[in-house]
């Protein structure tokens, strides 16, 4: 874990109102795994207090990636900041996905910004598994294809390929899913997690799921983001220090 | 050799520097030796301990509101044999003062915590918490009521001989009664302040953003809500006091300090910049070496005050 000052060395808008910072962090770029996640102070001052978590999107070199929409206040003072502007940056934190397991290919299951850890998992495992992904969103705007490879689209407006959830659209694949070894790799909102464990539970398939709760500090000494876990029922795991991605049957989503 | 004396004493508790850790920002220790040099600080307070494990609240435990952050954590915490067990190797390995802030329901429940942690070397003091607003069973019904107060700080007094702190609910209308009682009961320092209670909604779901419901207010938004209490204390009742409360620079260390602080409390700012107290010490010392303060003890209760 480091306490850096990088700088931004490049900005991208790659699709309408996803925003994608390109910082220059040689120390954490040359340890952060993939699903690991950065603790940001987006501002110099106290306002925003506290910082604000992103996964690690993609690393190249260097660099690392981030990838945000405008939620609140501290994402509204990110989507300013320019190339040349330095983020304060806690990380890498939690722990990330296991890409090493015994699988022939990594089936990737997004929703909306969901999206965001996944670039750098595809950019690990492009040449040693087969990828398959599934990428989801309310509408075309939310489905978001950056960096991601051999990739099946779904919308709840059906504006792209596939109209209904992206688990709906996952099950369509069912038969070609069980005819190879496949781990699951999948981010999203808690109702999408809940539908791809119920899917992986009866199905039996391997899968991680990276998770998301508010969250203070990002490394364990505030407590503020437990999860239920389905192997002890009297103490919470940490989503910032255990997770953030977990297993989908230690936790309770 | 530090040119100036950063020493300071909080009844029989004697500290290398005025500089603490709160209880509920560092854990117990660990994760934060990853960012700073424990040994450089004046103590650390434990997350409260209780009796028994404690799970604590479901999410969401944690909203941050302007210039602070809401908190119900809900006394999560390992309980006190799995700390003696677990814990205490971790920081026996640190010269640096540990401080057992200690959470319970009942007066026996605090009494028999004591008792288990009581002859624990590595324990330099006791710190009760009759404050904690997060806790629907307990807590904030002791920190609001002057008797109670008084029962557990006669009773843990008779349970220890170590150095005994009661850290005090801002929820009250005369914060300088209950550091009164604490006296006269024997306590031999007060903490100022725990989290001012609050809440927060949902305007489009009309819920709570909190689990709990209630939570505690931290950070620089409550400062001068504590500075006032640490003051109202210091001109009323002849007790060390330990000042928290939205520390979030060296700045505020030296303000709680001349507002009537023996030592002070770092919390919130630890979930920021986990570095951040290390570098307050040194810069605390910067600050004495400018003003020609040669004990930096000299500054509590310096304030100048015409009425």
């Amino acid at each position: 874990m480091f306490i850096v000052k990088s700088r931004i060395v490049e900005k991208k808008e790659p699709q309408n109102k996803i925003y994608l910072l390109k910082i220059h962090s040689p120390e954490i770029a040359s340890i952060i795994q993939p699903g690991q996640f950065l603790n940001i102070h987006v501002s110099d001052d106290s306002y925003p207090l506290l910082r604000r978590p992103f996964s690690v999107c993609d690393v190249e070199g260097e660099n690392i990636y981030i990838m945000f929409n405008i939620l609140g206040e501290g994402t509204r003072i990110l989507a300013k900041k320019n190339v040349g502007n330095s983020l304060d940056i806690l990380g890498p934190l939690g722990v990330g996905f296991n890409l090493d397991d015994d699988y022939e290919t990594a089936v990737i299951v997004a929703g909306g910004l969901g999206a965001a850890p996944f670039p750098y998992v595809t950019r690990l495992l492009r040449n040693k598994k087969k990828i398959l992904s599934f990428i989801g969103g309310k509408t075309e705007l939310d489905v978001i294809t950056y960096g991601m490879h051999n990739y099946k689209t779904a919308s709840d407006d059906g504006s792209v390929e596939f109209k209904g959830t992206v688990i709906d659209l996952l099950k369509t694949q069912l038969q070609h899913l069980q005819n190879q070894k496949i781990k699951i790799f999948g981010c999203g909102p808690t109702a999408m997690l809940r539908s791809l464990k119920q899917f992986c539970m009866e199905k039996e398939f391997n899968c991680e799921v990276s998770t998301e709760c508010a969250m203070a500090c990002g490394f364990g000494i505030c407590q503020g983001c437990p999860i239920e876990s389905t192997k002890n029922k009297d103490k919470y795991l940490l989503v910032c220090k255990n997770g953030p991605v977990f297993n989908i049957k230690d936790v309770i989503l | 050799m530090s040119k100036v004396d950063l020493s300071v004493k909080i009844g029989p508790l004697k500290l290398r520097n005025p500089v603490m850790l709160a209880s509920g920002t560092v854990g117990y220790g660990n994760e934060i030796s990853e960012f700073c040099d424990l040994n450089k600080l004046g103590g650390i307070v434990t997350k409260s301990l209780s009796l028994k494990p404690r799970k604590g609240n479901p999410p969401q435990r944690i909203v941050e509101t302007p210039a602070g952050m809401l908190n119900a954590i809900g006394l999560a915490n390992v309980g006190v044999e799995e700390f003696i067990k677990e814990k205490i190797p971790f920081l026996k390995k640190y010269d640096v003062p540990l401080i057992c802030n200690i959470a319970a329901s009942t007066i026996e429940e605090y009494v028999e915590c004591i008792k288990i942690l009581t002859n624990e070397e590595t324990i330099k003091a006791f710190e009760i918490n009759v404050s904690c607003p997060n806790v629907r069973e307990g807590g904030l019904q002791f920190g609001n009521n002057i008797k109670a107060v008084g029962k557990v700080t006669e009773k843990v007094r008779a349970a220890t001989d170590k150095p005994l702190i009661i850290k005090l609910s801002p929820n009250v209308s005369y914060i300088a009664e209950f550091a009164e009682i604490v006296k006269k009961e024997g306590g031999d320092a007060v903490s100022a302040i725990n989290t001012l209670v609050g809440t927060a909604f949902n305007i489009f779901t009309k819920k709570p953003k909190i689990y709990n419901v209630n939570a505690g207010l931290s950070g620089p938004a409550i400062k001068p809500v504590a500075l006032a209490k640490v003051l109202e204390i210091s001109r009323n009742v002849h007790i060390p006091i330990i000042g928290i409360g939205g520390i979030m620079n060296w700045k505020d260390v030296i303000e709680f300090m001349i507002a009537g602080a023996s030592a002070i409390q770092i919390g919130t700012l630890n979930f920021i910049d986990p570095a951040a107290s290390e570098k307050i010490v040194k810069e605390i010392e910067d600050y004495c070496i400018q003003t020609g303060i040669d004990k930096i003890s000299e500054l509590t209760a310096s304030y100048l005050i015409d009425k």
